[in-house]
């Protein structure tokens, strides 16, 4: 075993530990309303497209952004399902590549605009150069905004502020975060020697003398968005295990180093815009420390290897190498399994079909808990709605009406967040159960195993991850249908009832601080939050967990 | 009510027997959504004993029963819980029915008496009660003066006077008169009287859910919910892999993981914090005004009674230039020995606080000289002819000046320095000689320092209003240790500091008793009157003092502080619970199927059957476990809310994870015998 893989685990984290702090404040100065610097630079641009889309600048009542969130997407919805029913018939195919059937168009259709990016097909063989460039990239950039803007509206109204406008925020998220960086880092990747290119294949000669048809286009702009902006859709159906969307060990970092970008910056952009900026940094640290418990893990499980393939007098020295890229080995691969599925992005290095079983169960499991960070703007809803039903549980414990940054937490906030909570379970157990039940034929490996295809699945369209564990013929019909409902009813259901609880504190009167307060930016207050999500998440997955990963690793 | 019975005596526990029975009717377990999910569970169960294969493959009858009887006994532990705490309340009530007997009024029609039961009584009648009679309903004294036996309501045995205008005219029906005559003017129409508010509130039947027992409730329903989820959706991921799942297991799963001890101990849990509140002597017309006690942020406290003793006593003796201290104290002694005012009794309190001695025989067979308020001096005038005062300064001055006397230079400035420190300074004099002065001082009560820092650890600002002027208030300000004061305060003052304090977003809690207090106990979140207090204070206020002792307002706090606590420490301890039920149940289901599933029994318990029967017991003996704690709710010393939620957060949080892990092995150990 070698000591450099790890330590560009630890460098790459270091670096986005310190990039979190200055990058939290960068974007909540970017959503503050009163004018500065930013305006300068930005203004004009956006003065521009407000008056292209005749966006008017007031504050909305959280009725009005969550129904803003929810049309525009809606309509978004609708005009690329129809780009890629008519994707023949548009223009830029060069490989003649036909419709999209309507199951798996609103599949994808749904899966791009809820930052989900599951993938029932393959982007060499299944879209235009039309539909990759307009369609999913367009996406790629609109769904995390809307996901930051929804966060920082959220945010807004904790902090006893209006929640702002959708169209301002989701501008700005647009303006001032997502195009800049990810035009950076294109030129980045594209410099690492990810190709760049309206050519949709090369055609090669083989040591046989065969020809090869070898699938290229314009990947390093997909590429950029689609890790900075935790979308995690692949241009090819390898994702970034293939050598063009991942050339090498640095554009591995790098991937992983913009996928975790905005999520780990959110928690500081919240202190900041709360006021307070220890009550964002508790939040890190706790779950930077999950965060490092599931890494830890999944590393020591792959370095075990496969006892099976031990068994058949094959040396593991490395760990387990079944279903990874040489040239990216079994630390990184692992790490990126944990990074992909902890941001909620989903791109894969590694198919995580071939994880080991625990392993695979950290992958599930951060998607299942979706608070290790989570993916852009949703992630740190999630988790504030963790930290709200924290609050509530302790709070009691210490004799008072729970008060989060003030605002008393009682019957109404607690209904909305119940609500919420039911939404994950049922969208993860109840279609796993009836895919199990209904579709064993869909299910490449019987037993164990092929339950946590299909808890997976769903788990990755619940959480809006979109990774998948493979091995599912999964263009059907139904899976198309069933993983479509999920990911709309995941993303949108929390979105308005976590909007309407910001509307509901936002009316109440602040309580001021005393020291029979809880403080919620103390340490104590993180291990609690830990605590809360790990128990909820574990009570909730145990069973069906110990039905796949666990018991497929017992019995090997 | 102060002697009530003990927590758990046999009458009770009987009644709290039969009560859990009729308790299992669904139609009053629907109110308990949890413990509804369990009795379904239980009617299932119940089924299968009798069409063992109703839903496919059939388990042991045995087990079976055994699942149905344990459920049977979660359910009647649960409600045993709730008819105890209920019943404690109904005990109360009957004993306060049984002094509300019908009485005989003496209404006033004009110039005669008419007699009529008090049931005849209504608002503005105005009735005659003499000496021995009860008093038919609630009033104000309009005339006369008369001393009442309250005992039926406050448990008190020692009368109190009331009378006619001030501060003490409203008594309470059911109370007794025991000397003199008085006339009273109803204020109540019958079922709406003082004691019949009281009855339906120890009783319960007025009981309302408060604001967060809602939000508690939401989500236990929630986590109901999403186990039911949980346990619906495992058979068909087992039937995947071919594993059946007995529905008997299958219940017993769901049953472990709702959370039934909450859930079952919830309503005792709000019924006893009334309770105690009651207990306590003090009513509260509502749960939510309990809870809101709990999140006060600002007590407003009067001085007098609440914080010091309210009369002044003497602590130092101040000598005049040629005197000493001792000798002033002697005379100062002398001058008290019959004397029984505060003031008079402090004297000789601090000779003995300071081992001087005086001649106790000296003031034998003197003439004594009581208080006058032209003269405002007492004192004796001695056998051997030598005459003691002390009194007011200027009129002790004059006194000694008429006998040709001298003032001492000194006595001016030490008796302004005395009075500019917020005491009263009295003179002492033998004939025409001063000795010095008295320093007449308003006492803190022992302890309240000591209260009002632990408050301010529990970050609750204590604010004394006080009519003295603003010198005297800041030395009891800072004597008290309290946070902040109005001095000269009147009424309007308290309204005032209540808004301005509540426009800061704070739960602001008073005491008072008079009727000009009301407005302000109106508008605080918490107002606790005085039983003593007016009908006009009673009736703003949300809660009254049976005992009218206004330092309770502290106890009520703390009461409504363990109330929340003791909610969110057992949910907490259940939730935690199931960590180890799962480990117990989630092996036994699968070892059949799937051997190496041993790995997870890491309780080792003896076989699938014992382990799912013991979580199961482990889940119903927990609920009676916990019912004196819910009863008197979890352990409260005032300390700062990140030790507390330390301390409840080991307790309930890492104790609720480790006891069932000890509770489940150890009765496997004793049921594996039968299974």
């Amino acid at each position: 075993m070698s000591i450099l893989p790890y330590i560009g685990i630890v460098v790459t984290l270091i670096i986005v530990i310190l990039l979190a702090r200055p990058m939290g404040s960068y974007i909540a100065r970017a959503f503050d309303y009163t004018p500065g610097r930013l305006d300068r630079w930005f203004g004009p641009l956006e003065k521009g497209i407000y008056r292209i889309g005749g966006i008017r600048q007031d504050n909305q009542t959280w009725k009005q952004y969550a129904a803003a969130v929810l049309i525009s997407n809606s309509i978004l919805i609708l005009i690329v399902y129809l780009i890629f029913r008519l994707q023949d018939k548009l223009p830029l195919n060069p490989a003649d590549i036909g419709a999209m059937s309507p199951d798996l168009a609103f599949n994808t259709a749904v899966s791009f605009m809820t930052n989900t990016n599951l993938q029932h097909y393959s982007g060499e063989s299944g879209l235009s150069l039309f539909s990759q460039m307009t369609a999913i990239v367009f996406m790629m950039f609109v769904s995390p905004a809307t996901g930051i803007a929804v966060a920082i509206a959220f945010i807004r109204g904790l902090a006893g502020k209006p929640l702002g406008n959708f169209f301002v925020d989701l501008t700005r998220a647009l303006t001032r975060i997502l195009l800049p960086i990810a035009t950076v880092a294109a030129i980045i990747l594209i410099g690492l020697g990810v190709p760049q290119t309206l050519q949709t294949g090369v055609t090669a000669q083989t040591l046989e003398g065969a020809q090869q048809q070898i699938a290229t286009g314009p990947m390093g702009t997909f590429l950029a968005i689609k890790e900075l902006g935790n979308n995690g859709g692949g241009f090819m159906g390898a994702n970034s295990a293939h050598p063009f969307e991942n050339p090498g060990g640095v554009s591995n970092m790098l991937q992983i180093m913009m996928m975790m970008l905005v999520p780990v910056s959110l928690p500081f952009t919240y202190g900041k815009m709360v006021g307070n900026r220890k009550q964002g940094r508790v939040l890190f640290v706790s779950m930077m420390m999950m965060f490092i418990v599931m890494l830890s893990v999944s590393l020591f499980s792959e370095h075990q290897g496969n006892p099976l393939i031990q068994q058949a007098g094959i040396q593991q020295g490395t760990g387990s190498m079944e279903g990874k890229e040489v040239r990216i080995g079994v630390e990184q691969s692992s790490f990126y399994s944990v990074v992909t599925t902890a941001s909620e992005t989903g791109a894969v290095n590694t198919m995580h079909d071939t994880l080991t079983p625990i392993a695979g169960m950290v992958a599930i499991g951060n998607m299942m808990l979706n608070t290790v960070f989570g993916g852009s703007g949703v992630g740190i809803l999630n988790v504030l709605m963790y930290a709200i039903i924290a609050v509530f549980l302790s709070g009691l414990m210490v004799g008072r009406t729970p008060e989060f940054l003030g605002r008393k937490i009682e019957g109404k906030e607690m209904k909305l967040i119940a609500v919420t909570l039911l939404i994950q379970p049922l969208l993860i157990l109840a279609p796993t159960a009836i895919a199990l039940m209904t579709y064993p034929n869909t299910i490449s490996n019987p037993g164990y195993h092929g339950l946590t295809q299909v808890l997976y699945e769903f788990t990755s369209a619940a959480a809006n991850n979109g990774s998948g564990f493979e091995g599912l013929s999964d263009n059907t019909i139904f899976w198309n249908v069933s993983t479509g409902a999920v990911m709309f009813i995941a993303r949108y259901f929390s979105m308005v009832t976590l909007l309407a609880v910001a509307g509901s504190l936002l009316m109440k009167k602040p309580v001021p601080e005393t020291s029979g307060t809880l403080r919620t930016d103390q340490p104590l207050f993180g291990v609690v939050f830990v605590v809360a999500v790990v128990i909820v998440g574990a009570l909730t997955f145990f069973p069906a967990l110990v039905l796949g990963p666990i018991a497929e690793q017992l019995t090997l | 009510m102060k002697n009530q019975a003990s927590v758990m005596n046999r009458e009770l526990i009987s009644k709290a027997l039969q009560q859990s029975v009729i308790k299992l009717n669904p139609k009053l377990m629907m109110k308990n959504p949890v413990m509804f999910v369990v009795e379904v569970g239980l009617l299932i169960s119940i089924l299968l004993i009798f069409i063992p294969n109703a839903f496919g493959e059939a388990v042991s009858t045995g087990f079976n029963i055994a699942v149905a009887v344990i459920l049977l006994f979660t359910i009647l532990f649960a409600n045993f819980a709730e008819a105890l705490a209920e019943g404690r309340g109904k005990a109360q009530a009957d004993s306060l029915k049984k002094t509300k007997k019908e009485i005989m009024a003496h209404r006033v029609e004009g110039d005669h008496i008419v007699e009529v039961p008090s049931t005849d009584l209504r608002k503005g009648d105005i009735v005659q009660v003499s000496q021995g009679e009860m008093i038919p309903g609630d009033g104000e004294v309009i005339k006369g003066l008369a001393s009442v036996d309250e005992s039926a309501i406050t448990g008190e045995s020692a009368p109190v006077i009331k009378e006619a205008g001030g501060d003490f005219s409203s008594v309470t029906g059911g109370t007794m008169v025991i000397s003199d005559e008085i006339k009273v003017r109803i204020t109540s129409d019958p079922g709406e009287s003082f004691m019949d508010r009281m009855i339906s509130l120890v009783e319960g039947a007025e009981r309302q859910k408060t604001p967060n027992e809602i939000a508690l409730n939401t989500v236990l329903i929630s986590l109901t919910i999403i186990f039911l989820m949980v346990v619906v959706t495992l058979p068909f991921m087992a039937n995947y892999l071919e594993i059946d799942l007995a529905v008997p297991v299958l219940i017993a799963l769901l049953v472990c993981l709702i959370p039934t001890t909450i859930g079952g101990l919830l309503s005792a849990i709000g019924i006893a914090g009334m309770d105690r509140v009651t207990r306590f002597n003090v009513l509260a017309m509502s749960g939510k005004a309990v809870e809101a006690s709990g999140d006060i942020n600002t007590i407003i406290l009067d001085k007098t009674g609440t914080i010091t003793y309210g009369n002044r006593m003497a602590s130092e003796f101040v000598p005049t230039d040629g005197h000493s201290a001792q000798e002033v104290g002697y005379w100062a002694a002398i001058s008290s020995t019959y004397d029984e005012t505060p003031e008079g009794r402090s004297v000789l309190e601090l000779m003995k606080k300071q081992g001087w001695n005086y001649d106790q025989e000296l003031g034998m067979g003197a003439e004594i000289i009581e208080f006058k308020a032209e003269t405002r001096m007492s004192g004796l005038n001695l056998p051997d002819g030598r005459r003691v005062r002390k009194g007011a300064v200027d009129a002790v001055k004059n006194w000694v000046t008429e006998q040709g006397g001298t003032i001492p230079a000194s006595l001016q400035s030490n008796s302004d320095a005395i009075a500019s420190a917020g005491g009263t300074p009295l003179a002492v004099a033998v004939d025409n000689t001063i000795y010095g002065l008295i320093y007449l001082k308003d006492t803190v009560k022992a302890g309240m320092k000591e209260r009002f820092e632990q408050m301010r650890s529990m970050g609750i600002k204590t604010i004394m209003c006080t009519g003295d002027n603003p010198l005297t208030a800041a030395t009891i300000a800072r004597e008290a240790g309290v946070d902040d004061y109005i001095a000269e305060s009147t009424p309007e003052d308290k309204i005032a500091v209540i808004r301005r304090e509540q426009a800061e977003g704070k739960l602001v809690a008073m005491t008072g008793d008079g009727t000009n207090d009301a407005p302000a106990l109106a508008q605080a979140d918490v107002g606790i009157a005085m039983n003593s207090g007016t009908v006009a204070a009673k009736e703003a206020a949300n809660m009254i003092d049976l005992d009218s002792d206004p330092s309770k307002i502290i106890e009520v706090v703390a009461i409504g502080k363990q109330l929340l606590m003791t909610r969110g420490s057992l949910t907490t301890f259940s939730i935690a619970n199931d960590i180890a039920k799962y480990f117990a149940i989630i092996p036994a289901m699968f070892m059949v199927a799937i051997p190496q599933m041993q790995l997870l029994n890491v309780m080792n318990l003896h076989s699938p059957t014992s382990a799912i029967l013991s979580a199961l017991i482990f889940n119903a003996v927990i609920i009676p476990i916990l019912i004196p704690l819910a009863m008197k709710g979890v352990a409260y010393k005032p300390m700062s809310s990140s030790r507390l939620l330390q301390r409840n957060l080991f307790i309930y949080g890492f104790g609720g994870v480790v006891v069932p892990f000890i509770g489940i092995k150890l009765i496997d150990l004793l049921i594996q015998w039968f299974v």
